[in-house]
């Protein structure tokens, strides 16, 4: 028992140590930081904070990437679903070999997108905007998010479907009313992994934007360029862009174990 | 079962169309870029196969693509292992499972960039604790100067990222063992040694499966966090498959050879993707009569 | 081999338990005899498996002792006591070959591979499962799977006892009878106590030599198929096993005699009644089978009405309802059945009395 534990509480603090010290960066004056090597803030201060929340080229950073991946999180679920309750209820033609490709999707480095998106978004007039990140997420959210949902839906047994149809449910009003209620948990599951992929996103993001639309990721990489860093501020920066990720693990927190098993692992 | 049913194609169509529009037209422009020399918007001339023939005898591709190898296989020779064996020491029930689960959860929430910039001030020397630490254990440590250095800062990130997804895996395939396992390989007499060979490594093949695929592919993908982390130096020495690629594409504006290599890159991955996958499902086979 | 003794057991699951509902398993004492086959009956919930899992040590009861052949083993682990588990789903090690399988006990005990080798022939002969030694246990059957985790608990030569945890329950239907039968010869071949649990009262009277009925965490008989069906000692046993149960029928007592809707029944046994109580609850006990269906008005007998008729082919079952309840009367196939009113005649040596659900009098002799 006792090595189990000890391995345990030793990763438990490896995965912490660095989180607390930007924690405590962040609360630090630049001066600190610089000046004397402390464990915790002697000098106690929000400014940092202060300057992001203040700042628009700050705080918008924040907005642009929840609004983009908010909308990412919709389209990838909206068209999912219907498509995982076809691959889940239908056979039809080509239906292996597009879920495969689907899937392959997710194998391609986003560095390979990066020049045709570019040129792609430009020419439709879309660069910079949020919707062009939200479509380009797209490439590896939709394929994961039809996986999962997939799974869950093969979960629940036909002969439901088969009872609404025949109690003269049309097929919009069954999905809406009967069949998504069912699979509440895969829904919240696939949100999750749709959330968490195109939030930590970089390279497209930062490629696809300049100024309207632009990530929390690019601002902070914008202050790693300049000369003389302000550390606290991107302590700060950082700590903030970790605060949502945290929240929805926290509300999710019972169905990780579940989420992570998807019905099929 | 399920039914055949053509019509399913509607249901399909809005996926179809959103991934071909993301996926097809690209690579289609990939394709015709790679054969073509672009000297300007409007001035492009056919070279075939050229730029396939000069990146993959250009030196330092393949040192690039060795250095990639060299970094997944590192990393899954560290973070297997470890994701299994921390999955084994977390508690199964009670307030203190749920805790554990957020805790390991919160580096993969994490925005790829934001891992750099955290590892960024960790490891230095002056302001980082962990680089505070590793001096003061008398080791001159500089992540920006050394190339072993640098390597070593950017395995341990990778480690630190990545290993709660493995864990997280490997934790939901061994809550999924039936607890009538576990009580037989007492009545048999069986060592915590036999129990982890015989009932749950073999159970938890899926989701290795699953686990080795994702962790090879996204590390052979790798990009923010070395890049935030160490640029790619000092030199050559992290700088990484994709951020060769990004330099080539959008910093040189190399567009014939750039595009040759995303497809060379492209390929190798889905290579070593079916080539895990086989190996892992014949393994899972062992030998019959 | 093994006589297996339980003493004062209980058990609850929740860390304090104040009332009686809170256990598991109500505080029993029980000995299973040598040698012999039993089933553990009870519907689900009962606390059967609850009592299996004491007994082969992978649960510590709340309280009471647990002794095999007169020693206490209630500390001891599961691997040192002497028993096999077949479980509810074959729980076999996919990954080793069936014969690494049945030598994995004995392996992990240090025995000598050339007894090893000689075990494991003997049991895969009796078990039928020669011809595929060399097999991947994971490419097998369920059927065959299950056998080998029957044959893990044979070939070890210190097992007294297996316990078998409703084994059949993933078996195809067309399978589960030469298992069963496999079971028997199991049985009779090695002479060990075998503990079946099921909730299917056909397996339990087929299969076992002595049932044991249990119900919310009591064991409320433990007695040979046929006792249970003549003399059921608890209302639950007469309902749970026959198919339909035993009647009840609410009664008042007097002088020897139920009275049911103002008639008199003669019973099996007239003292019953002795010792009866303020506020005791009466019930008459028939079985269905016993009764008589007659359209003439007899000498004693309770007028009926006849509600419903259910045509089995070989026989019919009679619902019909008096000023005390309702009954089942079974018939032959062939009889003709009038809608209307009736008379049932209640034979005196099948009809039983019932105190606050317990069978009472000199027929009371089945008793745990």
């Amino acid at each position: 028992m006792k090595p189990r534990h000890l391995l345990l509480v030793v990763y438990v603090v490896f995965l912490m140590l660095p989180l607390y010290w930007l924690l405590n960066m962040s609360f630090k004056t630049n001066e600190e930081i610089l000046g004397a090597f402390t464990l915790f803030p002697h000098e106690f201060t929000l400014d940092n904070y202060r300057v992001i929340f203040t700042d628009a080229s700050w705080y918008m950073g924040y907005v642009n990437s929840i609004i983009y991946v908010t909308l990412n999180t919709l389209i990838s679920l909206s068209v999912a679903l219907p498509a995982a309750y076809a691959f889940s209820r239908y056979t039809f033609v080509g239906d292996k070999h597009l879920f495969f490709w689907l899937l392959t999707n997710r194998m391609a480095p986003p560095a390979v997108f990066l020049l045709p998106f570019f040129q792609l978004y430009s020419s439709i007039g879309l660069f910079d905007t949020h919707i062009a990140v939200a479509l380009a997420h797209c490439l590896f959210n939709v394929p994961l998010s039809v996986w999962i949902l997939e799974g869950f839906m093969s979960g629940v047994p036909k002969e439901i479907d088969e009872t609404a149809f025949v109690d003269g449910y049309g097929f919009t009003r069954f999905f809406l009313t009967i069949f998504l209620p069912m699979i509440r948990s895969g829904i919240g599951v696939t949100a999750f992994f749709c959330f968490m992929f195109s939030w930590v996103e970089l390279l497209l993001a930062r490629t696809l934007t300049s100024v309207n639309a632009k990530p929390i990721a690019a601002v902070m990489t914008r202050t790693v360029s300049a000369s003389g860093m302000d550390w606290g501020v991107l302590a700060a920066a950082g700590v903030l862009t970790i605060v949502p990720g945290a929240l929805v693990i926290w509300f999710v927190r019972n169905h990780i174990a579940k989420g992570f098993a998807l019905g099929r692992v | 079962m399920k039914t055949e049913n053509n019509r399913a194609w509607f249901l399909v169509l809005p996926v179809f169309a959103l991934v071909a529009f993301s996926a097809i037209v690209p690579l289609m422009t990939v394709v015709n870029y790679s054969v073509q020399d672009i000297f300007g918007p409007d001035d492009r001339v056919f070279v075939g196969a050229e730029w396939y023939r000069e990146i993959l005898q250009d030196d330092r591709l393949q040192q690039g693509l060795l250095r990639q190898f060299v970094f997944s296989f590192a990393i899954l020779l560290i973070e297997i292992p470890l994701g299994i064996a921390v999955a084994l020491a977390m508690p199964r029930r009670g307030r203190l499972a749920s805790l554990t689960l957020v805790v390991l959860a919160l580096p993969l929430l994490i925005p790829w960039n934001v891992v750099g910039t955290i590892w960024q001030i960790f490891g230095r020397a002056d302001i980082g604790l962990g680089g505070v630490l590793v001096t003061a254990l008398g080791v001159d440590y500089n992540y920006a100067a050394n190339p072993f250095d640098a390597w070593a800062t950017v395995l341990v990130m990778d480690v630190w990222h990545w290993t709660s997804l493995v864990a997280l895996l490997c934790f939901s395939g061994l809550k999924a063992i039936p607890d009538a396992y576990y009580q037989a390989a007492k009545i048999d007499g069986a060592s915590a040694w036999a129990v982890f060979r015989f009932v749950q490594l073999p159970k938890l093949k899926n989701v290795l499966l699953i686990a080795v695929l994702l962790r090879f592919m996204d590390s052979f993908m790798i990009y923010s966090e070395p890049f935030v982390l160490t640029g790619g130096g000092p030199g050559n020495s992290t700088t990484f498959l994709s951020q060769t690629l990004a330099r080539l594409a959008v910093g040189q504006f190399d567009l014939g050879p750039a595009a040759a290599f995303s497809l060379i890159y492209f390929l190798i991955i889905l290579l070593f993707c079916w080539l895990f996958y086989t190996t892992m499902m014949q393994l899972g086979r062992g030998s019959q009569q | 081999m093994a006589r297996i003794e339980l003493a004062h057991l209980a058990h609850s699951y929740l860390g304090k338990p104040a009332e009686e509902g809170d256990y598991a398993l109500r505080p029993t004492s029980h000995v299973w005899e040598d040698g012999v086959a039993y089933a553990l009956l009870g519907p689900s919930g009962c606390g059967k498996t609850t009592l299996l899992n004491i007994m082969s040590g992978l649960l510590r009861p709340t309280s009471g002792r647990v002794l095999f052949d007169g020693r206490d083993v209630t500390d001891l682990p599961t691997e040192d006591r002497n028993i096999a588990q077949v479980f509810q789903f074959p729980v076999v090690y996919d990954t080793m070959s069936v014969f690494d399988n049945l030598a994995f006990p004995l392996r992990n005990r240090k025995t000598p591979e050339a007894e090893i080798r000689s075990r494991i022939e003997e049991v895969a002969e009796i078990l039928d499962l020669a011809s595929c030694l060399r097999q991947r246990a994971g490419t097998l059957a369920s059927d065959a799977r299950q056998k080998i985790s029957m044959g893990r608990g044979l070939v070890r030569t210190d097992v007294s006892a297996i316990l078998f945890d409703e084994p059949l329950t993933v078996i195809d239907p067309h399978l589960k009878n030469s298992l069963r039968r496999k079971l028997g010869e199991v049985h009779r071949e090695s002479r060990l106590t075998l503990i079946y649990v099921t909730h299917d009262q056909t397996e339990a009277l087929t299969f076992a030599d002595r049932v044991v009925v249990m119900h919310e965490g009591e064991i409320v008989q433990a007695d040979t198929p046929q006792a249970l069906f003549e003399r059921p000692a608890h209302t639950f046993v007469g309902h749970f096993v026959g198919s339909p149960g035993m009647n009840f029928l609410s009664c008042e007592v007097d002088g020897g005699c139920a009275v049911v809707d103002g008639r008199r029944i003669r019973l099996a046994d007239d003292t019953a009644m002795d010792g009866a109580k303020q506020g005791d609850r009466w019930e008459l006990g028939v079985r269905p089978m016993f009764l008589e269906l007659v359209f003439e008005r007899p000498t004693e007998g309770v007028p009926v009405r006849i509600t419903h008729v259910e045509d089995l082919g070989s026989s019919k079952i009679v619902t019909a309802t008096t000023g005390g309840g309702n009954l089942k009367v079974r018939v032959g196939g062939e009889e003709e059945i009038r809608d209307g009113s009736a008379w049932v005649v209640f034979p005196p040596e099948q009809s039983l009395l019932y105190r606050n659900s317990r069978l009472c009098g000199k027929s009371a002799a089945g008793q745990p």
